[in-house]
């Protein structure tokens, strides 16, 4: 093979990175606000309308989005295609940073954030979030334990921690080596757990709101959204493997990944089909079509999801040329994972109606810049991961 | 990434096994409602909007006072909701209810936490922070509490609030029923000591729609033929009376299942024993050696 994953070893500082920088400062400083006048002192929630964007984005749509992670590793892994193999290393880096940034990303949501460990110790087996809780806690542990041997990888036998760390470097050194051999071993139980897990805490996600019957508007509160969950995230994971390769490779100057992802595309027509179906036919059974024209911003926020997040892009896969593209497949993919973040935001903050007080939510700028801040620190760390780690594809020379 | 055949079989052998112990698909859900626990009921017909029930809860349950509290007049041009700093709030609506010189007659309503028989906000507490005890009373832990937010999300009544304000130690804040009052022999909550007209009763649930029954047959051009709560949303342990729709007084239509009762299917059916996950592994693991038998495992590691 003449291109294996290998870091990149390119510059860090490019321009590019330094706005993420800005980024990142600026959610700090949203941060340290938070935690110094409160919740409410930074967000545009209130007692009508408890969850805002930093759940409906930072935590929904960032489990929906790292659902690559699982249906990659199936597919190449448990499915036995390792054709797929090259791309099952980003879209796992991208699940363990995305699971990351979802955990962050509650603990500055929970007023009490100091008091996230309690769920372990007082069990509600009746609350769909202790099981959504507990999935994502065990799933981010088996995440760091599927990429410990890209680690291991690149520093078994050259550990050279610095200064008074370097004491340490034989002990870090066999640990690698350890935890290399056995992994090796045991590493089929992690990755179907993985999938196990991801398929019962992104179903869960939409269990979530099934306890709001009169609260979630009519168009998505259905007895099947837990299903809905499942199959987006399962019909996003390829289309977000996709869309990140794509950004990936341009951005550094990859060669394109076109061949492996074209593939991968025509695996997404069964999946989006599927939840095309599902959704469409969940309209006809309930009758709930009868709301689709009333011209309300809530039905309106739906038909771009229907339209532009599943339909249009599913419809443009059917055509080989479209498929055969970069820019093409680029573009159906674009589709289906805004599609996706729009379903997210739409459950958990559009469709989302207190019965009592008007309660028209539009993010604060600071709440906003939480979100952001998050994303490019997301995005900043991956790029570091890539340039030092073995997880994109590159050509030999460079990485000479 | 190696599976072999033992690894195989006895990760089907533990999959079928789960599936054989799992208890039988689909059992129904049951109410968890404490058997004959006390409640209220508020006659909407009698309220003055003397607001002394709001006085008597902050005083008992040692919240700030009321905001204007002696004002029965201006306070009532903004549609209040109970907040951190008020378990119960009294708001006045005109319904286009005339008397016989044609003049608009407001009626008041009490509002408060429900105590649902089977509440939302206790399904959902992802740390069981919320219980519904045996007086009835839906109590809340904060010493449990993570703070988030989804019993406020799950509340059909929009009742628990938040305090926002407070960057590490914020609780959720609701009527309590008085519970450590009622949980004492002839104890009352606080609202219900102190009306005047006697537009609050407190008792056993059954008694309570006794006595609501009997005020409907007695007086039927009074009141509006509904027990408000007596099958809202499975039951709720207070309850209205009204002269004008529900609606109109900020209580909200709401369908008769339990909130909980479709979440909490699901969630049991699918999860009791975790037999799902476990057949679920099992399968994969089965996928995963036939895909993989002819293979020389690849490169280790490096998922």
């Amino acid at each position: 093979m003449a291109h294996a994953a290998r870091p990149l070893k390119r510059p860090l500082w490019t321009p590019g990175v330094l706005v993420m920088l800005v980024f990142m400062f600026a959610g700090a400083v949203a941060i340290i606000a938070r935690f110094t006048g409160g919740i409410g002192y930074v967000t545009n929630l209130s007692n009508a309308r408890p969850w805002g964007i930093w759940v409906g984005i930072d935590v929904a749509t960032g489990v929906a989005l790292a659902a690559g992670g699982f249906t990659t590793a199936a597919l190449a892994h448990i499915f036995g295609r390792h054709y797929y193999e090259p791309v099952t290393r980003p879209a796992l880096l991208t699940a363990v940073l995305g699971y990351t940034f979802v955990v962050i990303g509650l603990l500055v949501d929970i007023g009490r954030s100091w008091a996230i460990w309690k769920p372990m110790f007082y069990w509600n087996f009746n609350s769909v979030l202790f099981e959504v809780a507990m999935c994502v806690m065990i799933y981010l542990t088996v995440l760091y334990i599927e990429f410990l041997p890209i680690v291991a990888e690149q520093f078994k036998g050259r550990v050279n921690l610095p200064g008074i760390l370097s004491g340490l470097n034989r002990l870090a050194d066999g640990f690698l080596h350890t935890a290399d051999r056995i992994l090796g071993k045991v590493m089929w139980v992690f990755i179907i757990l993985g999938v196990v897990l991801s398929c019962m805490h992104q179903s869960s996600l939409g269990s979530l709101m099934l306890v709001t019957p009169t609260k979630l508007h009519p168009l998505w509160y259905t007895p099947i959204l837990p299903l809905l969950f499942l199959t987006s995230a399962i019909a996003v994971g390829y289309p977000m493997v996709v869309f990140e390769t794509t950004l990936a490779t341009a951005s550094f100057k990859l060669d394109s990944e076109v061949k492996i992802l074209a593939p991968l595309t025509q695996i997404t027509i069964f999946l989006l089909g599927f939840y095309m179906v599902l959704k469409i036919g969940d309209m006809g059974v309930r009758g709930t079509w009868i709301y689709l024209l009333d011209g309300t911003y809530q039905t309106n926020s739906f038909l771009v999801e229907l339209l532009f997040g599943v339909m249009i892009p599913w419809i443009m896969l059917l055509f080989k040329p479209v498929r055969q593209s970069a820019r093409g497949v680029f573009t159906a993919a674009a589709l289906i994972v805004g599609g996706v973040v729009l379903n997210r935001v739409n459950v958990f903050i559009v469709g989302f109606r207190s019965p009592l007080t008007e309660s028209g939510y539009f993010p604060a700028p600071s709440e906003i810049l939480v979100t952001l801040g998050l994303i490019a620190t997301l995005m900043f760390i991956y790029r570091v991961v890539v340039t030092y780690l073995p997880v994109l594809q590159a050509p030999k020379e460079v990485s000479s | 990434m190696q599976i072999t055949r033992r690894h195989f079989f006895r990760v089907m052998g533990a999959a079928g096994a789960s599936v054989a112990v799992r208890p039988p698909a689909g059992h129904a859900w049951q109410s968890n409602a404490p058997p004959d626990s006390f409640g209220c009921l508020v006659d909407l017909t009698r309220c003055v909007g003397c607001r002394k029930c709001e006085e008597a809860c902050a005083e008992v349950n040692g919240l700030p006072e009321p905001e204007r509290v002696n004002c029965q007049c201006t306070i009532f041009e903004k549609d209040r909701r109970p907040d951190h700093d008020a378990y119960t709030v009294v708001n006045r609506y005109y319904t286009g209810k005339v008397d016989e010189f044609d003049k608009p007659v407001p009626t008041f309503a009490k509002v408060q936490c429900m105590h649902c028989q089977d509440p939302a906000c206790v399904s959902a507490c992802i740390v069981g922070a919320l219980t519904k005890d045996e007086t009835g009373a839906v109590r809340y832990d904060v010493t449990k509490c993570i703070g988030c937010r989804y019993c406020m999300v799950a509340c059909p009544f929009e009742i628990p609030a938040y305090e926002y304000s407070d960057p590490i130690n914020p609780r959720v804040m609701k009527c309590t029923f008085c519970y450590d009052r009622i949980s004492k022999e002839g104890g009352l909550p606080g609202c219900a000591t102190i009306c005047p007209t006697e537009a609050i009763t407190f008792g056993r649930r059954s008694t309570l729609l006794e006595v609501a029954g009997k005020r409907l047959k007695d007086n039927p051009a009074r009141y509006l033929p509904h027990i408000y709560g007596e099958k809202e949303v499975g039951g709720t342990s207070w309850m209205y009376l009204s002269g004008v729709p529900f609606e109109q007084v900020n209580l909200p239509t709401l369908p008769e299942n339990p909130s909980p009762k479709l979440s909490e299917t699901v969630q049991h059916s699918l999860f009791t024993y975790l037999w799902s996950p476990i057949l679920l592994f099992g399968v994969l693991g089965g996928v995963m050696a036939w895909f993989n038998k002819n293979d020389n495992p690849p490169d280790k590691g490096g998922v």
